[in-house]
């Protein structure tokens, strides 16, 4: 944090003093918001789009956008509670569920830097692709009954110490992601690669390799917000997910991670997520409609935005 | 006496305490060309944007035609006459000359929305005229060459009576043709009575078509000369405020064996190429832009394809199909373009210092913070990048420090070769002549320079051995002691 100006660092801290300002407005509305109870449950409910907005932090660093997480969370979804329908062991289903969000997310980066095709039209034709490859292979119906494992339920149902098990699993990856993004070369590529594609070739990055590693990144954590998701809910529906990529796209954007590439940080991310998660919430604790909660989600992703404006 | 089209009087700035402006004098006499000099940092673009209404001045006067004025945005500096032309030009590519140059206040029927093109078209014909420019009007400004776009911004200005022009460095992307066609334009402005401030580190320049030259220095008033009378040693003792000494250092390093060996380097922009490189030598590459020079080495580091040809390093073939082949080969390419191609802006200069040489300061890819903090330390001290910390943006530094950063991406890989693209284009004389010291430093150890430029000077100055690149091919070889700035124009040129 050294050589940083008062701006800079305000800038940093600024969405955590925004969660903190409205978690303070929801606990004086709701007393029950601040209890333990809540506090986990609305963790948990954080998960899904927080995983999703960790890879599309790495993807909006390198300056490109994933618009097909939603849909590659369904479909791995489906996959992998398709796998264990047929048999398979829950833990190599769950393991092969990832590697296939792998491979959608790889076949993105793919068609990205080899093909060329800007990120928004690539992932855009493949949201639809993908949402289709899960219609198609669930028959349009969600899958279910499909395992009795305890690995399985424990996944998105379990508890550790009185913590809900996807909440330990997302600080987890939190922390390995933070590491990526900070300590190896592959992070610091990211960063470069957003910040200047031309200067980065010249300086000797592969940056085709680094798109499909980012891209296939976030294709594994969505399959894996997708099996969390399936866990919870004992089913696997086609059309889990929907419009998520856009709740993730916020959670960044909310963090102060530029869209324009090569700035930004992964804690933002997860305090952009939180305050999504802290809205709908405090929102559903106060009995506001979930029509109202879409203008008032809105509504904040604005003011962050233009606060953010204002500072630079 | 004339009265001065603008006058600035005692302006002084701080920004957030620092004090950027002290008591600066400046005037422009119509009918003149007056320079406005200074290393990067010293205040040029701060006081012209004083004078344009971007910047809010702490004190001192400006009058126009004697009159105090209150400019508070450049749309009222515009309308009193002043008109700036950028170093970025202000042109939308995908507009027409005529379009770019009415854009905003179109020519209408009456009060209608309906344009009047065929009323803008001839105005538009006048004005280019008006500098003996022959354009169509209809054309694509995106397809015209950057002089061509420049001429129509000068032009733009001519039209809305500007009667001040501020030029920020407008030779920097200018081919040798453009800039004469340039002067030439500037001219027939110095005859219609239009006052010109000239800002450009380009000293020939200055001389060539300045009348008056005035010198800031660390946000101070040095002085204003006569252009005629004054001679080249007193303004660089004004500009950098101590005798700088020579330029160019003595070139000492011993030349060694051929390091590389190009032979018949041919694609769409270049043809059979050949030239040898040897260890411990300079190799300057002269040449009109646009004659292919930046597009041979692109490809002999991978950045651009080759049709056919073979380059050897040290007796062995290498194959350089893109920049990491190269890189393995042990060149290294200080772009032309630093903040395209050169840097990542947004990152740190450590970042950007470490950055082909990542590799060397990590283990099974996990960076080592002690190992990058070595690296940079050395390479920081090596060159002497002024700079606030290790950790500020890269974006924050001078040009010239900004260079050597681009330089010093390059030592950590301990290149063999060093291809040096313009490598002291918009840097200012102290930081130039650190950069000769740093190239002489560095052929002593070995290192096999090869470096472009197109700045005559600094070609003579620096090199071993000369080559002149005429539309793709090389029409000379010169050596250090025959060389002469008119045999290098005679050969880039085509021998016309």
């Amino acid at each position: 944090m050294k050589n940083q100006s008062v701006g800079q660092i305000l800038q940093k801290i600024g969405p955590l003093l925004g969660l903190i300002v409205i978690m303070i407005g929801l606990s004086i509305m709701s007393p029950q918001f601040l209890s333990l109870d809540n506090l986990l449950t609305m963790l948990r409910q954080v998960t899904i789009v927080g995983l999703l907005a960790f890879g599309m932090t790495f993807v909006i660093l390198t300056g490109g956008i994933d618009l097909s997480v939603g849909s590659t969370l369904a479909l791995a979804g489906a996959l992998t509670a398709g796998m264990m329908a047929s048999g398979l062991d829950p833990i190599l289903a769950v393991l092969l569920g990832v590697l296939a969000g792998a491979v959608l997310g790889a076949f993105n980066g793919l068609v990205i830097s080899k093909g060329k095709v800007a990120p928004f039209i690539a992932t855009l034709a493949t949201m639809t692709m993908f949402r289709g490859l899960a219609l198609v292979y669930t028959e349009g119906r969600p899958v279910t009954g499909f395992t009795d494992s305890q690995f399985f339920d424990l996944i998105g149902r379990g508890y550790l110490f009185g913590i809900p098990i996807p909440v330990i699993i997302m600080f987890v990856i939190f922390f390995i992601l933070l590491f990526i993004l900070k300590k190896t070369v592959f992070g610091r590529h990211v960063y470069a690669l957003g910040g200047n594609e031309e200067a980065s070739i010249l300086s000797g990055i592969k940056v085709n390799r680094v798109k499909i590693g980012v891209y296939s990144l976030t294709g594994a954590l969505s399959a894996l917000a997708g099996i969390i998701l399936t866990s919870r809910l004992g089913s696997a529906s086609p059309n889990a997910g929907f419009t998520y990529e856009l709740d993730a796209i916020a959670a960044v954007v909310l963090g102060g991670t530029s869209l324009s590439g090569g700035r930004g940080w992964i804690f933002g991310t997860l305090i952009g997520a939180l305050i999504i998660g802290v809205l709908n919430n405090g929102l559903n604790l106060l009995g506001v409609s979930s029509n109202y909660q879409q203008i008032v989600k809105g509504a904040v992703i604005l003011l962050a935005v233009l606060l953010d404006r204002q500072k630079s | 006496m004339t009265q001065p089209i603008v006058e600035m009087k005692g302006i002084s700035k701080s920004f957030v305490g620092n004090k950027v402006l002290n008591n600066v004098d400046f005037e422009v006499l119509p009918g003149e060309v007056h320079a406005l000099l200074g290393e990067n940092g010293a205040g040029k673009s701060t006081l012209m944007k004083i004078l344009t209404g971007i910047h809010s001045r702490d004190e001192g006067e400006i009058y126009v035609k004697g009159e105090a004025v209150e400019f508070n945005n450049p749309k009222e500096s515009e309308k009193a006459g002043i008109a700036v032309i950028h170093q970025e030009l202000n042109i939308i590519p995908y507009l027409t000359v005529m379009e770019n140059m009415f854009l905003g206040r179109e020519l209408k029927y009456g009060k209608t929305g309906v344009t009047n093109t065929k009323k803008m078209k001839q105005l538009t014909k006048e004005y280019l005229q008006q500098l003996g420019i022959d354009l169509d009007p209809l054309a694509l400004a995106g397809n015209l060459s950057v002089g061509q776009q420049q001429m129509v911004e000068i032009a733009k200005a001519i039209s809305v009576n500007a009667e001040m022009i501020v030029m920020d460095e407008p030779t920097a992307a200018l081919t040798d043709r453009e800039i004469e066609r340039l002067f030439e334009v500037v001219d027939r402005l110095r005859e219609q009575e239009v006052g010109i401030v000239y800002i450009s580190h380009r000293m020939e320049e200055i001389y060539r078509i300045c009348d008056r030259v005035s010198i800031l220095r660390d946000g101070e008033y040095i002085g204003t000369r006569d252009t005629k009378t004054v001679e080249y040693e007193e303004i660089i003792q004004m500009l950098v405020g101590r005798e700088l000494g020579t330029l160019y250092p003595e070139r000492d390093a011993e030349i060694g064996e051929v390091k590389m060996k190009v032979e018949g380097l041919t694609s769409d922009a270049f043809h059979d190429i050949n030239f040898d490189l040897r260890e411990g030598e300079i190799l300057g590459v002269a040449g009109l832009m646009g004659a292919g020079r930046s597009e041979i080495m692109q490809s002999l580091f991978g950045y651009r394809a080759i049709e056919s040809g073979s380059i050897s390093i040290e007796g062995k073939p290498v194959n350089i199909k893109k920049p990491t082949d190269a890189i393995d080969a042990g060149i290294g390419f200080v772009t032309e373009d630093r903040k395209e191609q050169g840097l990542v802006l947004s990152m740190s200069v450590k970042e950007n210092l470490s950055l082909p040489n990542l590799k060397g300061v990590s283990h099974q890819t996990v960076l080592s913070e002690k190992s990058e903090k070595e690296l940079v330390d050395d390479l920081v001290k090596r060159l002497n990048v002024k700079m606030a910390g290790q950790n500020q943006e890269v974006r924050m530094l001078s040009g010239g420090n900004q260079q050597k950063v681009v330089i010093g991406k390059w030592l950590g890989i301990n290149p063999k070769i060093l291809i040096l693209d313009e490598p002291t284009r918009g840097v200012d004389v102290g930081a130039k002549k650190e950069i000769y010291h740093i190239m002489n430093e560095l052929t002593k150890q070995g290192v096999s320079i090869v470096m472009i430029s197109s700045e005559l000077p600094e070609v003579l100055g620096m090199s071993d051995r000369i080559l002149v690149i005429h539309e793709g091919r090389i029409g000379a070889e010169l050596k250090r002691e025959d060389a002469t700035q008119e045999k290098i124009m005679y050969a880039a040129t085509g021998g016309e």
